[in-house]
């Protein structure tokens, strides 16, 4: 493999997203490692996004929609298992759970039957219109999930225990983070195998021209529904975990704050780039706290940096240090 | 029920619709001519809204409020356009929503940097309050009543200017080959900064309307600036008609449903989950309504090829 300036700055930041909290981990500086944490967890719902935005050039603007929905699994099973009360009798006795691989099963499972349902609607157009619908589905569930009583509403949901794990000790920040760690390192190579497969060709063959991918026989919308599928259920895996590190969900987590926000980390890193994400979601971490700490109203300097960003520095991060060269060829 | 009951609500759906449309009219106008998406605004009705609150507050008087709403509305949108939003015409949708979701983050927290983050009230004025008697011996607000007209009046307004002045003929020659009228000699780059103004102009009328009803607060647009998606994603992106037929659709659909829904599901369940179950499908009803419609007709009601 050769080792351009864009596969080592790449190296370098999954490293330093390893080796800070390791290091904050033996200066004993939980929130470091809970920062970090939190960056790790954000940059895979921007891995999820990008999928669709960067090579599928989908423009979703409802993908909190699954982030929430992820974050609503992990919620609903842990409330249930917490309070010992069955979630479903028929056709088994399922009292909810709180070990972490069946709620991942569950937030994927759920948040790709949602892209599903979203995607195939929303992919009967295009430009603007896919743009402003997938916003609005994204608000629908905002909106149920303030109005669903059951599960806290407005308020949301707490769960008191961080759910487990075989294995491991959740609760201790530092092995959470090897979760949400290895987690984004899968994806990232998940993407990258990706993007690279037959599939991730005809995707990105179907963003710059529609009429020769139909041309050769295959179908743009079945392509473009597979990876918003596959998008939507690597953000819900994300808002799993983001629950989990919150032992929270709300609905704001639905808010298309949030889709603004995932697609703020993919932008500020790169769009396209596989690593974008990564690099986006910890300069939004690291700006939420150094600009946090000086102002309350910090995020009108995060929306000034991204309208320069959006202006005049279209490849963002790593394009500004990598120079333009794509990473999905 | 009463039927008095029914009118009122359908009158509450209408005064939505309204509101909706002035600000969906100057969402799809921007979108038909420039062809540019804009998530900012939502910041341009709270702008209008807070503008009318603060003026209200120093001269009592609620006729300089909105004409301030206007005002200040309308210079923000013609900065806003002068700054950033010229330079997006010629990107893709994906810059001008991130410039535009850039947008909103510097109104709002500039917002709450100037007045903080406690509502402010703007109050009816007292020639505008109470109810008014309709034929029919329905009691409806006065003010309420006085925002179905204005809406009216803008809608009667707008189609005429689209229909028969000469910036109109220009707007509707901007939407049809913008090309070809620079090279009339029409000067372009100006007649989008009178558009996104006229635009910005009656969204912040329809804060500072609706800021008399409800509060004048930071993020008061988002919610009207997604219903006025869903307006003219049903009506059609670009065109003025189908923002007034996809807003009175909502604005009915969204009030009717609240009120009626929860009635109907009472028929057949118990009280306590009637009103939640209904509820929590009134609030998705209008996402369903575009759904539906979308299944339809893929480019809205009243849509060409966007």
């Amino acid at each position: 493999m050769m080792l351009t300036r864009e596969s080592l700055l790449n190296w370098a930041m999954i490293a330093a997203l390893l080796i800070v909290p390791l290091a904050a981990w033996s200066l004993d500086e939980p929130f470091i490692i809970t920062l970090a944490t939190k960056a790790a967890i954000l940059a895979l719902a921007g891995v999820g996004l990008n999928i669709a935005l960067g090579l599928g050039g989908l423009i979703s603007l409802g993908h909190a929609a699954f982030f929430g929905i992820g974050g609503y699994a992990m919620g609903i099973l842990a409330a249930h298992a917490q309070n010992y009360d069955p979630l479903f009798e028929w056709p088994f006795l399922f009292e909810g759970s709180n070990q972490m691989p069946l709620i991942w099963l569950v937030a994927v499972v759920f948040s790709a039957l949602a892209a599903l349902v979203i995607g195939a609607l929303s992919l009967r157009t295009s430009g603007v219109y896919f743009i402003m619908i997938t916003l609005a589905f994204g608000q629908m569930l905002y909106y149920f999930a303030i109005s669903w009583s059951a599960y806290g509403g407005e308020d949301g949901l707490s769960i008191w225990v961080r759910n487990e794990f075989p294995g491991l000790n959740t609760l201790d920040p530092i092995q959470f983070f090897t979760i949400a760690y290895v987690i984004l390192c899968l994806a990232l190579v998940f993407a990258s195998r990706l993007a690279r497969s037959p599939f991730g060709l005809a995707l990105a063959a179907a963003r710059q021209n529609e009429d020769r991918v139909q041309a050769v026989g295959l179908t743009p919308f079945t392509l473009r529904l597979t990876a918003f599928v596959i998008s939507g259920a690597i953000t819900g895996l994300a808002g799993a975990l983001f629950a989990d590190l919150n032992r929270f969900v709300s609905p704001t987590m639905l808010s298309w704050h949030t889709s603004g926000e995932i697609m703020i980390f993919v932008i500020l890193g790169g769009v396209g780039r596989l690593y974008g994400p990564v690099a986006g979601a910890a300069l939004y971490i690291l700006l939420e706290h150094l600009l946090g700490g000086i102002s309350d109203y910090w995020q009108i300097f995060l929306g000034v940096l991204l309208l320069l960003i959006v202006l005049f520095a279209r490849g963002g991060l790593i394009g500004a240090i990598a120079g333009r060269e794509k990473a999905h060829g | 029920m009463t039927y008095i009951l029914v009118l009122e609500q359908i009158l509450n759906g209408l005064q939505l619709g309204m509101m909706l449309f002035l600000m969906a009219a100057g969402l799809t106008l921007v979108f038909g001519v420039m062809g540019l998406i804009n998530l900012a605004h939502g910041s341009l009705y709270m702008v209008g809204a807070f503008a009318a609150a603060a003026v209200a507050g120093w001269t009592g008087s609620f006729l300089l409020a909105l004409i301030a709403s206007l005002a200040a509305a309308a210079a923000a949108g013609a900065l806003m356009e002068l700054v950033v939003i010229r330079r997006l015409y010629r990107r893709d949708h994906l810059d001008q929503v991130l410039a535009t979701f850039a947008l909103i983050l510097i109104f709002s927290e500039g917002t709450r940097w100037l007045f903080g983050s406690f509502p402010l009230f703007l109050d009816v004025p007292s020639y505008l309050s109470g109810p008014v008697s309709l034929p029919g011996g329905i009691q409806y607000p006065l003010y309420r009543l006085t925002i179905i007209l204005i809406g009216l009046a803008v809608a009667a307004g707008l189609f005429l200017l689209i229909a028969r002045t000469r910036i109109g003929i220009q707007i509707r020659a901007g939407e049809a080959d913008r090309e070809m009228i620079a090279a009339l000699g029409v000067d372009i780059s100006k007649l989008y900064t009178v558009v996104f103004a006229l635009g910005a102009a009656l969204a912040g009328l329809a804060g500072a309307l609706v800021g008399a009803i409800q509060s004048v607060q930071v993020g008061m647009g988002e919610p009207v600036l997604i219903l006025a998606f869903v307006v003219i994603v049903i009506g059609g992106i670009g065109s003025i008609k189908g923002a007034l037929a996809g807003a009175l659709l909502v604005g009915m659909t969204d009030t009717l449903g609240g009120v009626f829904l929860p009635q109907l599901f009472a028929v057949f369940m118990d009280p306590a989950s009637a009103a939640s179950a209904g509820a929590s499908l009134a609030s998705m009803l209008i996402y369903i309504l575009m759904a539906a419609i979308l299944l339809v007709r893929p480019s809205g009601l009243y849509g060409g090829n966007a």
